[in-house]
């Protein structure tokens, strides 16, 4: 059982990543090159936060047509576990595994802080060790984390249970303050917060573990 | 318009030679932000022309202008093809609407 990290040019928190899924929570973890066509014995896809490509044309857009990006359509219909983190969330739009667009901040801002979160699981698998409400803080780093999606699409999410994760307080003007969005099936999870951030203790908090644990689960 | 070979027929298997027989194509793509979706960008840089002591100004809208040049056996080929680049590339249809305009390019 291992879990694959896609590395593009110009992702940043892939090491991140590795260092706690391998380094703290002692999860079997391998870094996938973005022009690999295949994902072998991979169990989970994690595409990482970062600027691929430079944020060329739009933030995740050209990630979207990356050759590995071919074989993780397929794995996540196949009902494999697919994370998305930040730019990665930006990319799983981009490639329409996810519904919706990530646009600039309101305020224009690059923020960096930590956010508050509700969280409501419904079906996503990732998301099944929180409660119902159940609140988390992960730090957020984006500049272009506004999420936006056509109003009847949002109205679909909302009754589906797909909007799973919303910020206590809105720092972006994301629409229904929306922080994280899944997939129908639940296996396709994408959220602008980093939860890889928040898994040591020794960092200010450790809510995100149940999330990156549930990768193998 | 479609180039004919010089025997006449309106097809070339020798991708080799193919080329002699393709026109190119100029074409630029403006793509705009819907009007639905907030252009925060646009409304900062209406803000500071408003500064400047540009005065009237109503609404100010960013958006991008590709330029690309193609060869391609017709034009109604070389405008598929920037159909399907700016449909599945060079805009988000969630956030972002686009045209084009596309010219031949005279030797």
């Amino acid at each position: 059982m291992s879990v694959g990290i896609v590395v593009f040019p110009g992702s940043n928190c892939d090491r991140d990543m590795a260092w706690a899924l391998e380094g703290v929570l002692g999860m079997p973890t391998r870094f996938l090159w973005h022009e690999d066509t295949g994902l072998e014995d991979i169990d989970a896809v994690v595409l990482p936060g970062g600027f691929s490509y430079g944020d060329y044309l739009r933030c995740g857009a050209l990630a979207g047509h990356a050759p590995l990006l071919h074989a993780v359509h397929a794995f996540a219909a196949d009902g494999g576990p697919v994370l998305g983190i930040c730019n990665g969330f930006q990319i799983l739009t981009e490639m329409g595994l996810l519904p919706g667009a990530l646009t600039r901040n309101r305020d224009l801002h690059f923020i960096c802080e930590p956010c508050e979160l509700i969280v409501q699981p419904g079906s996503c698998r990732l998301l099944q060790g929180y409660g119902e409400d159940a609140k988390v803080t992960f730090p957020i780093a984006h500049g272009e984390g506004c999420y936006q999606c056509p109003p009847e699409t949002l109205v679909d999410l909302e009754q589906k249970g797909q909007l799973v994760l919303r910020y206590s307080r809105n720092p972006n003007g994301s629409v229904l303050d929306i922080a994280g969005v899944c997939n129908e099936q639940g296996n396709v999870l994408g959220l602008m917060p980093h939860p890889e951030r928040a898994c040591d203790p020794l960092l200010g908090g450790d809510d995100g573990q149940s999330l990156l644990k549930a990768l193998l689960a | 318009m479609h180039r004919k070979m010089p025997d006449g027929s309106s097809g070339c298997q020798d991708r080799g030679i193919r080329h002699l027989f393709l026109a190119r194509f100029h074409a630029r793509v403006q793509v705009q932000l819907r009007p639905s979706v907030l252009d925060p960008a646009g409304e900062a840089t209406r803000a500071a022309a408003g500064r400047l002591g540009v005065e009237g100004l109503q609404t100010l809208r960013i958006g991008k202008a590709v330029e690309l040049s193609l060869d391609a056996d017709s034009e109604d080929q070389a405008r598929q093809q920037v159909q399907l680049l700016c449909d599945r590339l060079l805009a988000n249809p969630v956030t972002e609407n686009w045209t084009m305009s596309l010219e031949e390019q005279k030797a």
